[in-house]
C-alpha cells in the first residue's frame, strides 16, 4: 500500500496532473506522522509515509491549499474523504484545483492506546500481517493491531471513499452494524443526575487548548466566535465550570448535522476527553427524529439543520424521550 | 539518605498529609496521570509522568486576582490573594523540577517579582523522584538534567523493595527528621542511578544537538526559510502551551457579571490569533511567525536573556500531544547541530 | 427535589417580534396576570435565536428559558421558525444528554391574539421551574456571588 500510494505521488507530480502533493512525513520515530506538502521526487522518495499511524485527515488544509495556485494531489481515507465532500458542498474547497487519490483503509493506530496499554519507550514498530512488532528501550513487544485501533476505527461507519477521481486498492462499503452509537445510548439510560456527573468529570479535564476546534474538518470559520474579543464572548482559559460546558455545546452543535464524525476532536484531545460523544448524540438524534442523514456521504441532499418539513416534531418531543427520570 | 519500606509508603503520605496538604501523581481513571491531593486509598500511578506538568501547582491555569465592587460613586478593590496553605508534591520528574528554575527566573528573579508565584513556591515543598522508565519521548539530559538523581527540596528512588530518601535543603531536611524515618546507606540508591543513566544513554534525542541555537545566530535563525514548511502543518491549537511545564505566557482578563467585575490571569497560547493583541491588531499574522515565537522563545530568546539556559526541560510532553505530530525535536534537528 | 417555599425563579422570555411579543402586550391589556419574574427579550424572528443566547442566561442566573415564536405557518419571514423547532429540539436534547434538566427550557408558540395563552405559558412555566428549584448545573459562580 505504502510503495503503491508513494509511486503514485510522483507519477501525478512528474506527468504533470498536479504540482504538489498533500500526505504524511515521517517524523522521528514510525507512528509520528505529520501532514505535509510534497514537491519533488526526491522529497516523496525520503520522506513521505503512510502507515497505520497516518492518521491525520488531510482534507482541512484543503480549504487553503485549494485556493493556492495549480493543483494539488491528496491521499483521501474513507473517513477523511465524507470530510473533504462536506466542505465541497459548502463551497470551501475549489474542486477542479485537488486530485484526489482515495486509498482503502483497514483502520488506524494509536501510540495513546498503545502506551495505554502500559508498552512504553517505543522507538520503532514494524507492521507485521495482523499484529505490529515494536521495539522499545525495554525490549520487543507485539500487539495486535486490533487491539492498538483508534474509537473511530473500532467503530468505524464506512470504508467506502465517496469521492476520488481514482482508487488505490478497492473501495470498501458502509457498516451499517458499526455500533458506534452504544456509548451515547448506554448514557442515555442514565439518570441526569449521573449524565451530569459524567460529563462533569470529563469536561472538567478541558484546558481550552482548543485542539478539537482546531482539528476539525467542519470548524471552518474564518474567526471563531471564541477567538474574537470583540464578540464579547471570547475565552482564553476554562475559567468557569459554565464556560466549560458552553465551550463544547456550541463547539458541538455548530458542526451539528454537518459533523462527517470523522473523529478527529477525540484523537487530538490531549485530555482523552470523549468528545465525538457530543457529535454522535447530534448524529442520533437528526437520524431519529428527521431521518437517517451522514455528513458527506452526498453531494445533493440538505443538511437536517438547514431543512424543515412543516410537519417535524415539536421540541416538547424532548421531555417524553429518553433516560431515567 | 532514609529509607521506606515500599509498604509502608502510604503511611508516610498519611502522616504528611496530616500536616500539610500532600499531592501525589496518581491515575486519573481515563489513562492519565495528574497530580491530585492525597487521600486514604489512592495509589500511586504507574506512568511515568503525568500528563499535565506540576507547573500547575504554582502557576494555576486560572487564578483570581482582584475585583471591583461599585457601589454609588465608590469602587472597592478587593484582593483576592488566597491564603496559600504549605502544600508537599510527591513524584515530581527531574525534568518538572527544573522548569520551576525556568519559571522562577522570569517570575520572582526578573523585577517585580510575581508575587502569587512566590507565594506558591515559598509554601510548597518538592519531592523528585528518579525515573525509573525513561521513554522514548524524554530527552532532558539534552539539557543536562540527570533523570537519575533530580534536584528539589527532598530526592526520591523507587526501588523494588523500598523508597529512599535524601534531603537537599534545609526545608526538606525538616521534613524527613520529622517523619523519623530509617537511616540508610548514601549508597543505596547507587545501582538504581546506574540502572536509570544506562537507559538514558539509549534515550533518541538523549544527545540532541543545539549548536546554533544561541544569541549570536538570533537574526539568522528568525530569518530561516525553512519556518514556513516547518509550520504548514501546525493547527494553531494550544496543546503544546498548556502541557509544556515551562511555558509562561499569561494574559489577563476581566469578567463582568453585572454587579462586580472579576479580574483573572489564565494561560496563553502563543499559538493563538489574539495572543499579544494590540490596537493596531496583531503582530504575528501567519501560523509561520506564531510557531517560530514558540519555538524562538524557548531556544534562541529564553537563552539569550537568562545566560544560555535553555527554555526546554524535555519532558517530552509536546511530542507525544501534538496532534499533528510537529515538535521541538523536529524543530531542533531541523534548523540546529548540522543543519545549522 | 427540595421546594424552597420562598423561591421565585428568573425566567428569560425570548419572543418574536411579530407574534409572541404582540401576544405578550395583549395579555397586558387585557388584565392577565403572569409572574413578574417572566423577562421578555424581544428578537426579530425566533430562528434569531443562538444557542448561546440562552446557555448565557443560564449563566447570568435565569432558573428557565422560554422560546416563544409564531405558530408553525405563520411565520413573518415564512420559515423561520421551523428552523428554530430543530434547532431548539437539538439544543434542548443535548442539554438533557449532559444531565441538565430539560424542564428549565421551553418552546411554545403564541400568536399575537393569543394573550390569554402567553399569560397562561408563563405561569404554568414558572410554576415548572419553580418545582425544579434553582439552576445550579448551568450557573456561573462567578456571577452567584
Amino acid at each position: 500500500m505504502r510503495e503503491m500510494i508513494k509511486a503514485k505521488a510522483i507519477e501525478l507530480l512528474e506527468n504533470g496532473t498536479v504540482n504538489r502533493v498533500l500526505g504524511w512525513k515521517a517524523g522521528e520515530f514510525f507512528y509520528d506522522l505529520t501532514p505535509g506538502i510534497f514537491t519533488s521526487r526526491e522529497e516523496i522518495e525520503e520522506t513521505f509515509e503512510y502507515s497505520v499511524f497516518s492518521a491525520a485527515n488531510l482534507s482541512k488544509y484543503l480549504i487553503a491549499e485549494s485556493r493556492k495556485e495549480g493543483k494539488i494531489a491528496v491521499f483521501l481515507k474513507p473517513c477523511d474523504s465524507y470530510s473533504f465532500q462536506q466542505l465541497l458542498k459548502e463551497h470551501r474547497i475549489w474542486r477542479d484545483r485537488v486530485y484526489v487519490v482515495g486509498i482503502a483503509c483497514d483502520g488506524m493506530c494509536s501510540m495513546d492506546v498503545i502506551r495505554d496499554k502500559g508498552i512504553t519507550g517505543v522507538t520503532a514498530v514494524e507492521e507485521d500481517g495482523e499484529n505490529l512488532k515494536l521495539t522499545t528501550l525495554y525490549g520487543d513487544k507485539t500487539i495486535a493491531k486490533a487491539d492498538a485501533l483508534l474509537e473511530r476505527c473500532v467503530h468505524c461507519k464506512s470504508r467506502k471513499v465517496v469521492v476520488f477521481d481514482e482508487m488505490i486498492g478497492e473501495n470498501g462499503e458502509e457498516i451499517p452494524d458499526s455500533h458506534r452509537f452504544d456509548m451515547v445510548e448506554k448514557l442515555e439510560a442514565m439518570t441526569p443526575e449521573e449524565r451530569f456527573a459524567f460529563w462533569r468529570g470529563e469536561l472538567s479535564r478541558c484546558i481550552r487548548c482548543n485542539a478539537c476546534r482546531n482539528v476539525c474538518p467542519a470548524c471552518s470559520c474564518e474567526k471563531c466566535v471564541f477567538d474574537n474579543d470583540k464578540s464579547g464572548i471570547a475565552q482564553k482559559a476554562a475559567a468557569s465550570d459554565f464556560e466549560e460546558n458552553n465551550f463544547h455545546i456550541i463547539r458541538a452543535f455548530h458542526v451539528a448535522s454537518r459533523c462527517t464524525d470523522c473523529g478527529e476532536c477525540s484523537r487530538v484531545c490531549p485530555q482523552n476527553i470523549p468528545l465525538h460523544l457530543l457529535n454522535r448524540k447530534f448524529i442520533r438524534d437528526i437520524n431519529e427524529l428527521y431521518g437517517e442523514y451522514q455528513a458527506g456521504s452526498d453531494m445533493d441532499t440538505k443538511p437536517p439543520l438547514m431543512n424543515f418539513t412543516t410537519d417535524d416534531c415539536e421540541p416538547s418531543v424532548v421531555y417524553e424521550r429518553g433516560g431515567k427520570v | 539518605m532514609k529509607k521506606v519500606f515500599a509498604a509502608d509508603i502510604y503511611k508516610v503520605f498519611a502522616k504528611v498529609s496530616q500536616k500539610s496538604k500532600l499531592y501525589i501523581p496518581a491515575d486519573d481513571g481515563v489513562s492519565q496521570a495528574r497530580f491530585l491531593p492525597y487521600m486514604e486509598g489512592m495509589t500511586l500511578t504507574e506512568k511515568l509522568n503525568t500528563g499535565r506538568s506540576a507547573k500547575d501547582l504554582f502557576f494555576p491555569q486560572v487564578e483570581n486576582l482582584l475585583k471591583f465592587k461599585v457601589s454609588g460613586k465608590q469602587i472597592e478593590i478587593v484582593d483576592q490573594r488566597d491564603e496559600v496553605e504549605s502544600f508537599v508534591i510527591f513524584g515530581v520528574r527531574a525534568c518538572d523540577c527544573r522548569s520551576f528554575d525556568i519559571l522562577d527566573n522570569v517570575f520572582l528573579y526578573d523585577e517585580p517579582a510575581d508575587t502569587f508565584y512566590k507565594t506558591r513556591r515559598a509554601n510548597g515543598l518538592v519531592i523528585t523522584l528518579a525515573c525509573n522508565a525513561p521513554e522514548e519521548t524524554c530527552f532532558c539530559t539534552a539539557f543536562g538534567i540527570d533523570p537519575a538523581d533530580p534536584a528539589g527540596d527532598i530526592t526520591a528512588w523507587k526501588m523494588a523493595d523500598a523508597f529512599y530518601f535524601r534531603g537537599n535543603t534545609d526545608k526538606g531536611n525538616a521534613l524527613l527528621a520529622e517523619l523519623e524515618l530509617v537511616e540508610a546507606d548514601e549508597e543505596a540508591a547507587h545501582q538504581q542511578q546506574e540502572a536509570i543513566r544506562a537507559i538514558a544513554e539509549k534515550l533518541p534525542f538523549g544527545k540532541l544537538d543545539l549548536t546554533g541555537f544561541d544569541k549570536e545566530h538570533l537574526m539568522e535563525k528568525f530569518k530561516d526559510p525553512r519556518w514556513a514548511e516547518l509550520s504548514e502543518s501546525c493547527l494553531g491549537c494550544g496543546t503544546c502551551t498548556f502541557v509544556c511545564p515551562t511555558c509562561q505566557c499569561y494574559d489577563i482578563r476581566e469578567f463582568n457579571n453585572g454587579k462586580e467585575i472579576q479580574r483573572f490571569r489564565c494561560w496563553d497560547s502563543c499559538m493563538y490569533s489574539d495572543f499579544t493583541m494590540m490596537a493596531h491588531g496583531t503582530n504575528r499574522p501567519t501560523q509561520k511567525e506564531r510557531f517560530r515565537q514558540r519555538f524562538m522563545h524557548k531556544l534562541v530568546y529564553y537563552p539569550s536573556n537568562y545566560g544560555g539556559v535553555y527554555g526546554c526541560v524535555g519532558c517530552g510532553r509536546c511530542l507525544q500531544k501534538c496532534p499533528v505530530h510537529t515538535n521541538i525535536v523536529k524543530v531542533a534537528k531541523t534548523l540546529g547541530g548540522e543543519n545549522k | 427535589m427540595q421546594v424552597n417555599e420562598t423561591f421565585t425563579p428568573t425566567i428569560v422570555a425570548f419572543c418574536c417580534n411579530w407574534c409572541s411579543y404582540a401576544g405578550a402586550d395583549l395579555s397586558g391589556t387585557n388584565r392577565l396576570n403572569y409572574p413578574a419574574n417572566v423577562k421578555i427579550i424581544r428578537i426579530p424572528c425566533s430562528c434569531r435565536l443562538n444557542p448561546m443566547f440562552i446557555l448565557r442566561a443560564f449563566q447570568r442566573g435565569a432558573d428557565g428559558v422560554i422560546l416563544c415564536g409564531c405558530h408553525p405557518g405563520d411565520c413573518h419571514y415564512t420559515t423561520g421558525n421551523y428552523y428554530a423547532r430543530r434547532r431548539m429540539t437539538l439544543l434542548f436534547s443535548m442539554l438533557d444528554f449532559l444531565g441538565i434538566e430539560k424542564e428549565r427550557t421551553r418552546v411554545e408558540w403564541v400568536s399575537a391574539a393569543e394573550g390569554a395563552k402567553f399569560a397562561a405559558t408563563m405561569n404554568e412555566f414558572v410554576d415548572t421551574v419553580t418545582k425544579l428549584g434553582k439552576n445550579k448545573r448551568l450557573e456561573d459562580l462567578r456571577c452567584a456571588k
